[in-house]
């Protein structure tokens, strides 16, 4: 009985990776170089939005300077690994020690999400105690100050120079095996005592302190968590996209962000995972839209901006006619799935 | 002030000033374990302060507060919870994104929780802990005739059940001592009634020491062996709830009235 309800709980994770497996392994045999590219931005947008969801869904703490642990991942993670010629040439004023090092991806993926978990640490340590708002309007100002400590800190970051070079270390893989570890993380966390105080600290602070949540503590653990896995993002992002300077990191990626967040639903893992689908796909048909096109003897000429017009027009409806997002701060049911498929096979089979 | 043994609680010299509105004023107590407290007062006397002072909702302005003989005056609501003081609110504070059950795992689990690596590896230990939080959970829904609706989403309870999950969520603490903040306000007669019944079997089945506050007069007389009397932040008379019903000073300022009201609501639910 004990075994057969372990075995059980592990079908719908089992089901989910093969499929997950499948489309991955098809993608990268069968699709064009286009098509692997936004697969790609897709399993990168996911941990962004997923762990944002961490923070942002779950204690209701809504921060947006998420993209700014984004920036210190990608940064960190590239000084890692950018080959020692390159270092030599582009970084001529680094330390002595980090001169000589060339990291492989996965320890400098893991070295940058602990770089923007301690930064997570010690700015949230002030910022948790504040109130809703205020945490927001800072989160906003830890951004900025992102900024410009990238663009002043020469010798490690080229300033506001582009950072190129960077190996292209991402591939579908990676990029999807740490995109289902953090759905897989965050849904774990939502689902347990942890998840349980968040969100009660969310709903109501004055009752979840009664009952002995230590709501800075619990914000904090997903500020945390939330920063790690937003810094492995980013160290992808750097790796996938090879060149970058501190403006890829500012207003337009972390409004791109919380519109996918917002319009999957806080809270809802599923929901965010919906969210970046739709988005992504939408804005890159979008974006070929732009360049202008025909439809018959009709001549649609170019508008270049169009693709984030709507995506904000996109956002405002969503937040007007379904404030709580797509799925409402609810879960698909997977188990649920799979026991009416099961269900209605047996009913087809005794018929 | 000398320390009594055997003493639950000592409160000395209690004062909470609000820009100048004197809301609590040299509140005193002691509480032996297993008592029944009752404080009454009219609208605004300074009852629910007593509460959130207590709590580490608010701080005081003056004065000391010792639970088990450890200070807690100045300790943040979160560390007095874990050392067992319960309480409800007077407006209800459910967590709304919830079910019932999750509102009272919510408590449970501050004393039973896996870490956070058994959690993130899904051990087995972390499914056997979240199982074992569930089935305790319904349990004490039970006690309340609340299992049966373990799954709703808490603020979809009719208003009675939701004053009750309340309850059930403080108890899941497992709290010494248990603050009702007007356990029974906006309920029917009946409804009042089965709180009582319900008040009386939680005091004896899980030993708790009670604090209520509550302005249904018949309910505190017969619930409670000891009644403080606040008025405008003070105590004016404290005793037996005969004592305290015989006493001039509690009938001019507070029991006329309510008495009054009583017997209205009587006429009017009669
Ligand atoms: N946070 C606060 N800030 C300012 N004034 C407050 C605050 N809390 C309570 N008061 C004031 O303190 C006084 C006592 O309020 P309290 O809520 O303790 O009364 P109460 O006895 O619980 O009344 P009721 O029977 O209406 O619940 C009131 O005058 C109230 O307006
Ligand atoms: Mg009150």
């Amino acid at each position: 009985m004990a075994m057969s309800t372990r075995l059980q709980r592990l079908i719908p994770p089992a089901v989910m990776i093969a499929a997950l497996a499948a489309i991955l392994g098809a993608t990268d045999l069968v699709a064009g170089d286009y098509l692997q590219r936004i697969v790609i931005i897709i399993g990168i947008n996911v941990i962004l939005v997923a762990s944002l969801n961490l923070s942002n869904g779950f204690t209701g703490v809504f921060s947006l300077g998420h993209v700014g642990f984004m920036a210190i991942g990608a940064y960190a993670a590239s000084i890692l690994t950018l080959p020692v010629h390159l270092k030599a040439v582009n970084l001529p004023d680094l330390p002595g020690w980090l001169q000589g090092v060339a990291m492989p991806f996965l320890p400098a993926t893991l070295i940058a999400g602990l770089i923007a978990m301690l930064v997570a640490f010690a700015v949230g340590l002030s910022l948790m105690r504040l109130n809703g708002a205020y945490i927001s309007v800072a989160t906003l100002g830890f951004l900025v100050i992102v900024q410009v400590v990238l663009v002043n800190w020469d010798q490690f970051t080229r300033g506001a120079r582009t950072f190129a070079g960077v190996p292209a270390y991402a591939t579908i893989w990676n990029v999807w095996i740490w995109a289902a570890l953090t759905v897989y993380v965050v849904w774990r966390i939502g689902a347990s005592a942890f998840g349980r105080d968040m969100r009660a600290a969310r709903d109501n602070e004055i009752a979840a302190l009664s009952l002995g949540v230590s709501v800075i503590r619990s914000r904090l653990l997903a500020f945390c968590m939330s920063a790690f896995l937003t810094g492995v993002a980013g160290s992808l992002w750097a790796h996938f996209i090879t060149s970058f300077s501190p403006k890829s990191f500012f207003f337009t990626q972390a409004f791109s962000i919380i519109t996918m967040l917002v319009i999957g639903g806080l809270g809802s893992v599923s929901g965010s995972v919906i969210g970046v689908f739709l988005i992504t796909v939408l804005s890159e048909l979008l974006r070929n839209a732009e360049r202008g096109f025909d439809i018959g003897a009709l001549h649609l000429p170019p508008i270049y901006g169009a693709s984030q017009i709507l995506m904000a027009v996109l956002f405002v409806l969503v937040i007007v006619f379904k404030p709580a997002g797509l799925m409402g701060g609810r879960e698909i049911d997977i188990r649920g799935i799979l026991r009416r498929i099961g269900a209605s096979r047996r009913g087809k089979g005794a018929a | 002030m000398d320390r009594e043994e055997g003493c639950l609680l000592e409160i000395d010299d209690l004062s909470k000033t609000f820009k100048g509105l004197h809301a609590v004023e040299n509140y005193h107590l002691r509480l032996s374990p297993g008592e029944i407290l009752g404080i009454i007062g009219p609208n605004g006397a300074g009852k629910s302060t007593v509460f959130n002072l207590l709590t580490g909702h608010l701080r005081p302005t003056r004065g000391s507060i010792r639970f088990r003989g450890q200070d807690i005056t100045r300790l943040p609501p979160d560390r007095i919870a874990a050392l067992g003081i319960g309480r409800t609110f007077q407006n209800i504070r459910l967590f709304a994104s919830m079910t019932v059950l999750e509102n009272v795992v919510s408590a449970r689990q501050l004393k039973e929780r896996s870490g956070i690596i058994a959690t993130l590896l899904s051990w087995p230990s972390f499914h056997r802990t979240e199982q074992r939080l569930a089935s305790e959970a319904t349990e004490n829904l039970g006690l309340f005739g609340l299992a049966d609706r373990a799954g709703k989403a808490a603020t979809s309870l009719p208003y009675g059940d939701q004053r009750r999950l309340e309850i059930v969520r403080a108890l899941a603490l497992g709290p010494t001592l248990l603050l009702l903040d007007e356990p029974t306000a906006g309920m029917n007669n009946q409804e009042s009634m089965f709180v009582l019944d319900l008040i009386r079997r939680i005091r004896d089945q899980y030993k708790l020491t009670i604090i209520l506050v509550e302005h249904n007069m018949p309910l505190v007389m017969q619930l409670c062996e000891r009644i403080q009397v606040l008025n405008y932040g003070q105590i004016i008379a404290e005793g037996t709830p005969e004592q305290v019903r015989a006493d001039p000073k509690v009938v001019e300022s507070y029991l006329g009235r309510a008495m009054e009201d009583s017997k209205d609501a009587e006429a009017r639910n009669g």
